[in-house]
Order: C-alpha cells, then structure tokens, then sequence
C-alpha cells in the first residue's frame, strides 16, 4: 500500500525512497499543496432535494406552468366584469376575440353563431362564449380552480386515509394486517368503473360526490405505497432502539416512521393528482358532472362536445387546457420523484 | 408449474369468487335503495304496477331476489331487460355489444404495443439522439394526456377540419369508423410501452451476455434481433395487463364521444333509464375481465421470471 503523504517530512521520506528517471518529471514547489482537506459544506437533505429538483428542465417548466395556471384561475374569475353563470342570450357561441390578436384566424371572432357586429363591436370574449352566451374565458378559468380544488381535496384526503391504513397494517403486521390486506384485496379487484357506477346509482351529482367517488377509488394505491415503505423502515435498527428504550408504538409511528416515507407519499399524491383531473373528466363525460351553472373542465368539455361540428372552440379550448395541465403535474411529479430518490431515476 | 403455482392460483381464484358474489350484492341492494323504477310510466295506476312488480318477481324480498338471480347467473340467464328493449333477455342485448368493445381494445392493444415496442428499442439503440428526444417526449405526452382528449382533437382535426374519416361510428363500415378510436385509445398504450422497452431494452445491452455475445464477434444485426430484443420483450408482456385494465376505463368515453354501440355506452344508458338486470350484467362482465386479466397478469409474472415467488407477500 501506498503511503500517505500527510506533509513535508512524508514527501522527503517519500522521495527518498523512490528512484525517479530524469525525464519523469519536473518538481514543483509543494510545500503546503498537501496540507489541507477540503471540508465539503454540509447540506441537508431538503437542500439536496431541492438543487436536484432546480436542475430538471422539465419540472420546472411544469411547476411553473401550475402555478401560472393557478393565479390565472383565481384572478380571472375576480377581474373580469363577466360572471361564470351570466347568461346572455343575446351573445350566443361567440368565437375567441383577443384584442391584438386578431389577425390570426383562431382569435378573429369570424366563425362564431353571433357575430361581433353592431352593438357587440366592442366587446371582446378571450375564449368565445358558450350557447347560452357565458363568457368561456371566466368559464374556463372557473372550471380549472373547481377541478383543481375537486383534485386537491381528493388527494389530501386520501394521502390522509391511505397513511393511516398503510400504518396500521404495515406496522403491527399479524393478523391485523392479515385482515387488513383481504379487505383491501377485495376492494381492489372491483374495477374503478363498477366503483363509480355504484355511486351514480345512489348519490345525487355534485362537487362532494365527485370528491367521494375519488376518494373512493384512489385511496388503495396510498395505502399499498405506505405499507411497503413501513415495512422497509420497521426492520432498521433505529425503531429497534427506539423500542429498546420503551417508546410506545403510536410515537414510533409518527415520530419515527412517517418522517422517514414522506418523500414517497409526496411523490406519490403528485402523481395522483393528474389522475384525480382525469377522473373528474371521465365522471363528466358519464353523466356524473358538477350541474350547472358551475363549471369543472370535465363540464365544459362534455358541454362543448355537444356542438364540436358547429363551434369546435367550445371543446378545443378546455382540453388543450386539461392536457396542459395533467402534462406539467406528471413533468413536476416526475421530476419530484427523480429529486427525492436519484437512484430510481430512469437510465 | 409447481405446487405451490397452482396453490396460488387457487387462492386467487376463490378470493376472485367471494370479490364479484359481494360485487353483485352490493350493486343489488344499492339498486333497491336506488330512487326511481324502470317503468316510468305516468299512465300506470298503482295496482298495474304492483302487478308488473309482481310478474318481474321484483316483489319478493331482496335476499331471496338476490339467491333467484344468482341461480339464474349460474344457469348463463342474466334476466331480461326493463326498459332499454323491454322484454329482450339481457345476454342478446350485451352479447353483440362485447364483439365491438373487445375488438376497440384489442384492436387498441395490438397497435399500441407493436408501435411501442418499435419506437422503443429505437430510442434505446440510438440514446441521445434525435430518436430518443422524440421517444422520451412522446410517452410523456402519451402517459399524461388522457386519451379522450386524443379523440377529441382527432375527430376535430380528421373529421370536421379535413372530413377524411367519419365522426361517428356506423356499423356499416366499422372498420373505418374505428380508426379514430382505436388510435386514441393506442396513443397510451404506445407511451407505457414504449417507456419500458427502452429501459429494459438499455438495461439488456449493457449485460454480460450482450458483451460476450460481441466479443465473440456476432453482427450487430444478429445481435439486436436474436439476442437483445428476445430477452428485453418478456417483461414487456407483463405489463399489458395494467394497461388493458386502463383501456377499460377510457374505452366508456371514447365509446360516448364516437356514439359506439359497445359495453361502455350501453352501461351509461341503462344507468339514466335504472334498467337493473343490465347494470348488473355489464358490471359483473367487467368485473370479470379485470379480475382475469390482473390473475393472467400475475400467474404470468411468476412462469415468465421465475425469480418472482408467486404466493409470498411482497414484503
């Protein structure tokens, strides 16, 4: 084994005892060159997190565009003069009119049912408006926000009940989980779409039985995630200790084990939260809607659908939206995994 | 098969037994609960009611409904229709229906899996290229824009912009009807496929057996089409089955938008007009083909690669 050359006395008995050809190479001036240790800074591991997350391109396109998304849903509900539900019927499927925009054919307002001609000169609808005359602009927005908020609630509900589940049977096992496990087997192997034609049969549409039917249907996958990282964690010798010294299982539970698999579930309700969009599309389209007057992106596209020969805007307009949307939370979730746990990056 | 293969598979089988006989209790009793009746018929007094009610056995106590129709079930007779085509037995009325959902989906499956698979190991042999960027991008797009909204810009752009393909479906000519279907519903399929096969496809060309297989000389032609591409499309096989089961939800909208006459439109029917017998039939079908297909897929983990030991918790 080689030396190691700490200082000067080190590299003088290390040059004694080595025999150098004349044209190996020329000596410089050394003295302290081998005397420090570079002292990398400490950082922690929201830190790291955090830089890893700042270097992916796509994620940050993605939480920006959220985010962008977000502000425009509250703001323009709140500034515009028009309301979600007031109903002009003399303003019928107007098509898109952007001031400044107008040369390009899409925003033009020509192809509309009513034209903007005569007393309507003036006015402008950013996204047309829709056969009973609403605004689509404040619609779309509107729709985004319930969406958004429908998505949100479902999922902080059941990253709520899925940690609870996935605790308890993860963590005191036997035959708890055992029984535990069955049930949510059997819950499992009824496909999603039995699971919501059950509650269209019993519950009246609206935001909370949309809110139910996710909850409903997402709350195993939560679960399954928390158990398997439990049972990872419980066999660490740190819970061993932490037994040793008498804490009781509740305080393992919160205070040791959920700190240790909150990155997974975080990662984890990102990703459920474009599958929440998803579904609350799919109940719109099924007939399990928000009902009018309100508006969810599922509502404005299953509306809009109606007349997609006539006026192809009412149905373009709220789906581009939705795919942008559920495209940057999966790019932001991605990237979230990818910061949390470098080594399950994808070669 | 082993022993303990076949004691799995068992079990399986009887969990998937008590899951659909509590499937088909649940929608039972929920559909007694359930407010309105199939024969919404203002001109009926009170007492024709009673004796329609009657005549249909609907005024027996559930439970005893429920042991009729169970025996009935195992007898293949699902009962007849109430409303949607009153009177017509509820197999003749799905029965056609199966043929034109299940050709959609495997229509869907087979497009998107040779599509996948192509574009995959594409990106896998020429990785960070141009191939790659396309490949990476695509999937991402495919796995997070649902594929009605494929549809949607489909029909607008191929059927109302350029009217080259039908917007809705007409059985006279299914085949090009089901284009624009089939092709939105593939599009998902194509991402997940084509994601896993480049990673197991990078994760084969760097093994010991691929080197060894170029020290000793082979074509690359060879190499790739006999050595590589057999052992990366094993695994690829496994997961079509989550995606099948994803296809299922889709295929109900998609089936809406282009007005098909499959599985899905008719349970959305016969849930606004409380036709019982065919919510009940259309939900145990389904069941059923997920139950399947998810025990195929599982059984098929364990005899595909044997390191995976069906039978023991994942822990």
């Amino acid at each position: 084994m080689a030396k190691i050359v700490r200082n000067q006395k080190d590299f003088d008995e290390f040059l004694e005892g080595y025999h150098m050809m004349p044209q190996d190479y020329e000596l410089i001036d050394i003295p302290e060159r081998f005397d420090h240790d570079e002292v990398a800074p400490s950082s922690t591991f929201m830190h790291d997190v955090w830089v890893r997350f700042k270097s992916n391109k796509g994620a940050l396109i993605g939480a920006t565009v959220i985010v962008i998304f977000l502000i425009l849903s509250f703001l323009c509900p709140a500034v515009s003069h028009y309301t979600f539900d007031g109903v002009d019927t003399a303003q019928q499927s107007m098509s898109p009119r952007i001031p400044g925009l107008e040369w390009i054919p899409w925003f033009s307002g020509q192809s509309g049912i009513v034209q903007y001609t005569g007393d309507l000169a003036g006015t402008y609808h950013f996204f047309g408006t829709d056969v009973l005359g609403r605004d689509l602009w404040v619609r779309c927005w509107e729709g985004c926000r319930i969406s958004l908020f429908v998505a949100g609630t479902a999922v902080l509900v059941n990253v709520f009940i899925g940690i609870l589940y996935g605790m308890i049977s993860g963590y005191f096992g036997g035959w708890v989980d055992s029984i535990m496990q069955r049930f949510q087997e059997i819950v499992n192997s009824i496909p999603t779409l039995v699971i919501l034609t059950l509650l269209l049969l019993v519950m009246k549409p609206g935001l909370y039985t949309i809110i139910v039917a996710l909850i409903l249907t997402e709350w195993i996958g939560m679960a399954r995630i928390t158990r398997a990282q439990v049972l990872k964690i419980k066999e660490q010798e740190f819970i061993l200790a932490s037994r040793t010294l008498g804490a009781s299982g509740f305080f393992i539970i919160f205070k040791k084990v959920l700190p240790n698999i909150f990155g997974q579930i975080i990662i984890m309700a990102m990703f459920s939260i474009p599958n929440a969009i998803f579904y609350e599309a799919f109940l719109a389209m099924v007939g399990l809607g928000i009902p009018a007057p309100q508006a969810s992106l599922g509502s404005l596209i299953n509306d809009g659908f109606k007349s997609i020969l006539v006026t192809p805007y009412q149905v373009v307009i709220p789906v581009v939206i939705l795919g942008i949307l559920m495209l940057s939370f999966n790019m932001m979730a991605d990237g979230l995994r990818d910061a949390f746990d470098p080594k399950m990056k994808e070669m | 098969m082993d022993k303990s293969t076949i004691k799995y598979i068992l079990k399986r089988l009887a969990i998937s037994v008590v899951t659909l006989l509590v499937i088909v209790l649940v929608l039972f009793l929920l559909m007694k609960m359930m407010p309105g009746t199939p024969f919404n018929d203002e001109k009926l007094t009170e007492t024709q009611k009673a004796a329609i009610y009657a005549a249909y056995g609907l005024d027996k106590p559930v439970l005893e409904q429920f042991w009729i129709y169970i025996c009935n079930m195992l007898k293949g007779d699902f009962g007849i229709s109430y409303a949607i085509q009153r009177n017509m037995s509820v197999s003749a009325l799905v029965g056609p229906r199966i043929g034109v959902s299940f050709g959609l989906g495997i229509g869907a499956v087979i497009i998107g899996t040779i599509f996948g698979i192509l574009l995959g190991i594409v990106a896998a042999l020429n990785r960070n290229t141009f191939w790659d960027t396309f490949a990476t991008v695509l999937s991402v797009i495919g796995v997070s824009i649902p594929s009605f909204v494929f549809c949607l810009l489909l029909l607008i752009l191929l059927g109302v912009q350029w009217p080259v393909l039908p917007v809705l479906y007409n059985s006279s000519n299914p085949l090009q009807s089901s284009i624009i279907p089939m092709v939105a519903l593939s599009m998902g399929v194509i991402a997940n496929v084509a994601r896993f096969t480049r990673s197991e496809m990078i994760e084969v060309m760097g093994s010991e057996y691929i080197q060894l297989a170029e020290a000793k000389g082979i074509s690359r032609r060879h190499l790739i089409f006999h050595h590589a591409i057999r052992n990366c499309l094993i695994p690829v096989i496994t997961v079509l089955g989550p995606i099948i089961v994803g296809l299922m939800t889709g295929s109900m909208v998609i089936e809406k938008i282009c007005a098909i006459p499959g599985l899905g439109s008719l349970l959305v029917k016969a849930i606004e007009v409380r036709d019982y017998n065919v919510i009940l039939a259309v939900s145990f079908l389904y069941s059923v083909l997920y139950i399947v297909v998810m025990l195929i897929v599982d059984v098929a983990y364990g005899i595909i690669d044997p390191r995976i030991r069906l039978g023991k918790d994942e822990a």
